[in-house]
């Protein structure tokens, strides 16, 4: 955490507050701490939606550890140990290149290399100069019937490769709605071309159930 | 015979009809759930086991028993199901298809489950990456919350069940139960050491049971077509269908719902589109998900994707995900970047792990090089062994595994490319100097 940028507080919004009582409530009383990794998340979004990058100022997790009555070491703790709570600011897309081994069979490197060259080939982790990108390397992202994947907000771009993902950059450079799933129009992760399985479904009322013994007694 | 349409349990995988409430109950969720209720936890029970389901999340422990550890009357404590949808075993793209797809199979599994256990309520523990999945499955859960199909008096059995969403934040450690438990404690997911086991004390401190998407989604169907129809899959001890996820080098990767023991070959071939530049292009599967030992071309010929025959060939079914790999593959290369995977995932509790995964993986990238000495690879196969089983979970031996398939299967690869390494370069090196 670069000290210059950490802003000095932080507050939810009304909005935000009100879905952080929602996560609260779904844990019993006196287990709100449960509800930490919601309420980070919840910061997070927060901080895209009023800076233009998605990043956990540590004012952020000062303020959920009083919301949820934490110690601040505790938040810290959660705040530092998952992958998805970034701690130094980002571009305004953070594009998330799966590398592991079931994306790099599948080309995921050539996916890599156009991201970073366009956020200006800053050393991952960095923002590009334009605040429009930044890259990052993460693991398995369970999609691998669908590899390579590009992780961009709150989407999965699949079946991605060089030329793909350049446009998808392009695209979000000139601030326009891009759509998520496969690149090549798969129907979620059926074989390409169309399904193998499932095109003779008969009508669910001839399916033979078994019959059910009389209820059990109390 | 492959697996008909008739007999497949997720109808809605692809996602080509509606997965709101509407369409599930077109395909059949929710129809008799009351009914099941009323034969009584110890019938749900027995009819799992008899089904012969085995834990879908990788382990492949007998679902029904795992649930009849729990206490049959409270001690004051609730019970809970935790339901692990934390799928981030690298090659496994299964449960994602039925959050987004066919969510209502999940919640009614966890009503039905929940029931069987005695739990007040299901925690289902999501992976933060999983956004679409997050929304689709909550919005599922609301509409069975309205339909008064969960809640207060469930389904009108006079039960009381809650369902609760929890999203996770990236940590593939989480996807080990205690682990998972701790996380949704508001925790750093660092395993708990056993005992005592999660059904005495889990989460909160009491009892519960921690079970895989699939395990719980397939629960209603067996329930309702019979223990006898799912057991009439598959060998014996391997019973049911099962969703295989088909991924690498294949020509059409993609999930597909077959019948347990199914040639191997069969499932690439007719669900794949066959191995990128055919059968005898292929040079290894990764046959459960990236923690089962690899296996070459000629014992792919005709294995059986089941439990017991992986076993047989010291790899495993894990969670059904295959990696193929064809003979373009650099494999070395291929197993270092699991061997980063485990690395960066590692928890950090337990020394073994934390130290080993990092200098295994470092060993790794010298291995894909070329840059090391022959017997270096005698040093590596060593110290894997010594890190297996002597952590408090189960990542470390899911690290270790790969690279122990890798020594076992191509071992001459290895030294071949420490020779070319050593024709190019004169200077001998230190020797596991890492």
């Amino acid at each position: 955490m670069s000290a210059s940028q950490q802003p000095e507080g932080f507050a939810f919004t009304e909005a935000n507050l009100k879905l952080a009582k929602k996560n609260i409530a779904k844990y019993p009383e006196g287990k709100q701490a449960s509800a930490v990794k919601a309420l980070l998340d919840l910061a997070q979004r927060q901080m895209h939606a009023q800076t233009g990058s998605m990043w956990l100022p540590r004012a952020a997790m000062d303020e959920v550890a009083r919301i949820l009555g934490m110690a601040p070491i505790r938040v810290y703790e959660v705040g530092t140990f998952y992958g998805m709570f970034k701690l130094k600011p980002t571009g305004k897309h953070h594009l998330q290149v799966c590398t592991t081994t079931p994306c790099w069979l599948r080309g995921s490197d050539a996916v890599l290399a156009a991201c970073r060259h366009a956020a200006g080939n800053v050393p991952d982790g960095e923002v590009s100069e334009d605040g429009m990108f930044s890259v990052e390397e993460v693991e398995c992202l369970g999609a691998c019937a669908n590899a390579p994947v590009l992780w961009v907000g709150d989407n999965f771009h699949e079946d991605m490769d060089g030329p793909a993902t350049e446009e998808l950059l392009e695209a979000l450079k000139r601030g326009e709605e891009v759509k998520p799933g496969s690149a090549i129009g798969r129907q979620g992760s059926a074989p390409e071309g169309g399904p193998t399985s499932l095109t003779e479904l008969p009508p669910r009322e001839t399916i033979p159930l078994a019959p059910l013994p009389a209820p059990a007694q109390e | 015979m492959a697996l008909q349409d008739k007999d497949r349990i997720f109808t809605n995988l692809y996602g080509l009809q509606d997965w709101q409430l509407a369409g599930a109950r077109a395909r059949g969720d929710w129809s008799t759930t009351p009914q099941i209720i009323a034969q009584g936890r110890d019938w749900i029970i027995d009819q799992v086991k008899a089904s012969g389901l085995r834990g879908r999340g990788g382990a492949g422990f007998p679902t029904g028993l795992k649930w009849s550890f729990m206490p049959k009357k409270s001690d004051g404590r609730p019970s809970y199901l935790v339901v692990n949808a934390d799928e981030s075993e690298p090659g496994t793209c299964k449960d994602r298809e039925i959050m987004r797809h066919d969510p209502h199979k999940l919640v009614e599994g966890c009503l039905i489950a929940g029931f069987a256990m005695g739990a007040v309520a299901a925690y289902i523990y999501i992976r933060g990456e999983f956004i679409e999945p997050y929304h689709r499955l909550q919005h599922a859960i609301d509409e069975a919350y309205e339909a008064g199909l969960i809640g207060k008096n469930a389904s009108g059995t006079g039960y009381d069940f809650d369902v609760f969403l929890s999203r996770g934040a990236g940590a593939y450690i989480c996807g080990e139960e205690t682990a998972l438990i701790e996380s949704l404690e508001g925790k750093k997911g660092m395993p708990r050491l056993k005992p005592p086991f999660p059904a005495a004390v889990g989460l909160y401190g009491c009892p519960t049971t921690v079970n895989n998407v699939e395990s719980i989604a397939v629960v209603p169907e067996i329930l309702r077509r019979g223990a006898a129809w799912f057991a009439g899959f598959g060998r014996e001890k391997n019973s049911g269908t099962k969703i295989f996820s088909i991924s690498g080098h294949v020509n059409k990767p993609c999930n597909v719902e077959e019948a347990m023991s199914i040639p191997l070959r069969e499932l690439i071939e007719r669900h794949a589109g066959g191995v990128r530049g055919g059968w005898d292009n292929l040079l290894c599967v990764i046959p459960g998900g990236s923690s089962t030992p690899l296996l070459p071309k000629h014992i792919c010929d005709d294995v059986l994707m089941d439990f017991d025959a992986l076993r047989e060939h010291k790899s495993g079914l894990g969670t059904a995900a295959v990696i193929v790999m064809d003979k373009s593959t650099d494999v070395i290369k291929a197993i270092a970047r699991l061997a980063k995977f485990y690395k960066l995932e590692s928890c950090g509790q337990c020394t073994p792990c934390r130290e080993g995964m990092g200098w295994q993986w470092r060993m790794m990238e010298r291995m894909a090089e070329g840059r090391a000495e022959i017997e270096e690879i005698d040093v590596l196969e060593n110290v894997t062994r010594r890190i297996e089983g002597h952590t408090i979970c189960a990542l470390a031996d899911g690290g270790v595994w790969p690279v122990q398939g890798l020594i076992r299967h191509f071992r001459p690869l290895m030294e071949e490319r420490i020779r070319q390494y050593k024709q190019r370069h004169a200077a001998p090196l230190p020797m596991a100097a890492e």
